[in-house]
């Protein structure tokens, strides 16, 4: 899977072992479901639409594990990639 | 008032039995008065791993249903001193018995006993809450693969939400030639995943298979690389501050470095 070689530096089974069970922790501790996740992805369309016309399509949302800026702990991570196709000039900004 | 740490994993078939067996008369022999209760009600299996199946009269649901006293139920380990098995029964189920009555009976074991400690059945039903009902300590084996340490996630998460903080982790089958040639997760990949504290790493080892054929726990043969590992555990749980074995290194050295450090003298 490339998600995963995206991930690990190497090809070695266990590196590959370490990262798919690092994403599937996240999901089971946490206890989300791809509903949960489809929910905030339209919260967050819902949100963002104010302010920019975005390609709603085009949306990812997952979540994975990242390390902490301060002490390099790995904490869980929401990441979204929301592709704009328009800033909306309303004066908001 | 003694201590009872239960011994679980989530998956089956990761050790937790031959852990139960090991830690156990480890205890014994290091002095400390031991009682081993199998919760695997249905399919028990501590008693021939312990080689005490022929001498088995009572079991842990007779006791719970009022049948004998506990005393009556506990089988004598002849060779240790101070070694006791509670044996599970096996012809009933795992709801035969209730956590609230398996809280009074380890309560009831701690006692008397230095240790009291549980075999946890598989899975996380009603088994597991029984097994973990009266607990104060809680050891979680697992194996280096995806889906025993998947599991062994899942039950810490458990463990934390009844109340048994802090659960250790014992990491059993580890294969040396298979960590070094990059196809197997290292003992630092596991706690960098898991986040808890190690308590042990028991190498995969026949010795395991040979013991148990005899009936005769590895932790009392010196020749075991597994059962080093067991003795280094049980002095960790009694307070040591035992190295961790140089499992990068070949067996050879292994055992040497082990009786460096003067560990495994005594028979
Ligand atoms: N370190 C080891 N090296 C080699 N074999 C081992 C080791 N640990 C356990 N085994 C073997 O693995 C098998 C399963 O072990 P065990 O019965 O202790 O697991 P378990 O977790 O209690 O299983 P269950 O979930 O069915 O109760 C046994 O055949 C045992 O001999
Ligand atoms: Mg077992």
């Amino acid at each position: 899977m490339d998600l995963f070689k995206m991930f690990s530096k190497s090809d070695n089974s266990k590196d590959i072992a370490k990262e798919r069970l690092k994403l599937v922790l996240i999901h089971d501790r946490a206890n989300v479901s791809p509903q949960f996740l489809e929910m905030i992805k339209s919260e967050i369309i819902g949100v963002i639409s104010d302010y920019m016309e975005i390609d709603e399509a085009g949306l990812e949302i997952k979540l994975t594990r990242t390390k902490r800026d301060v002490d390099d702990t790995s904490v869980p991570a929401l990441v979204a990639n929301i592709p704009i196709k328009k800033m909306k000039d309303n004066g908001k900004f | 008032m003694g201590e009872v740490i239960v011994i679980t994993s989530g998956k089956g078939g990761v050790g937790k039995t031959t852990t139960t067996a090991n830690i156990g008369t480890g205890f014994s022999l290091e002095g400390k008065s031991t009682v081993l209760v199998d919760a695997d009600i249905g399919l028990r299996n501590l008693d021939v791993v312990m080689g005490l199946e022929n001498r088995i009269v009572y079991d842990l649901v007779d006791v719970v249903d009022g049948v004998c006293r506990l005393r009556q139920a506990l089988i004598k380990d002849k060779r240790y001193s101070n070694l006791y098995l509670l044996p599970a029964a096996q012809t009933k189920d795992k709801n035969a018995v209730t956590p609230q009555q398996m809280q009074e009976l380890t309560s009831e074991l701690a006692k008397e006993f230095d240790y009291v400690i549980v075999d946890c059945p598989a899975g996380i039903e009603q088994g597991f809450k029984n097994a973990i009902a009266g607990a104060n300590k809680a050891i979680v084996v697992t194996t280096p693969e995806v889906s025993a340490v998947r599991d062994a996630d899942r039950i810490i998460g458990l463990l934390e939400a009844n109340g048994l903080r802090n659960p250790q982790l014992v990491i059993n089958r580890l294969r040396v030639d298979m960590v070094k040639r990059g196809d197997m997760m290292n003992i630092d990949d596991m706690i960098d995943i898991l986040a808890i504290e190690l308590l042990g790493v028991v190498p995969d080892d026949e010795h395991i298979i040979v013991s148990t054929n005899r009936g005769e726990p590895a932790v009392t043969n010196n020749d075991s690389i597994a059962g080093q590992a067991y003795r280094n555990i049980v002095k960790r749980i009694l307070g040591e501050d035992v190295p961790f074995m140089n499992l990068e290194s070949d067996q050879g050295f292994m055992s040497k470095l082990a009786k460096m450090f003067g560990f495994g003298k005594k028979k």
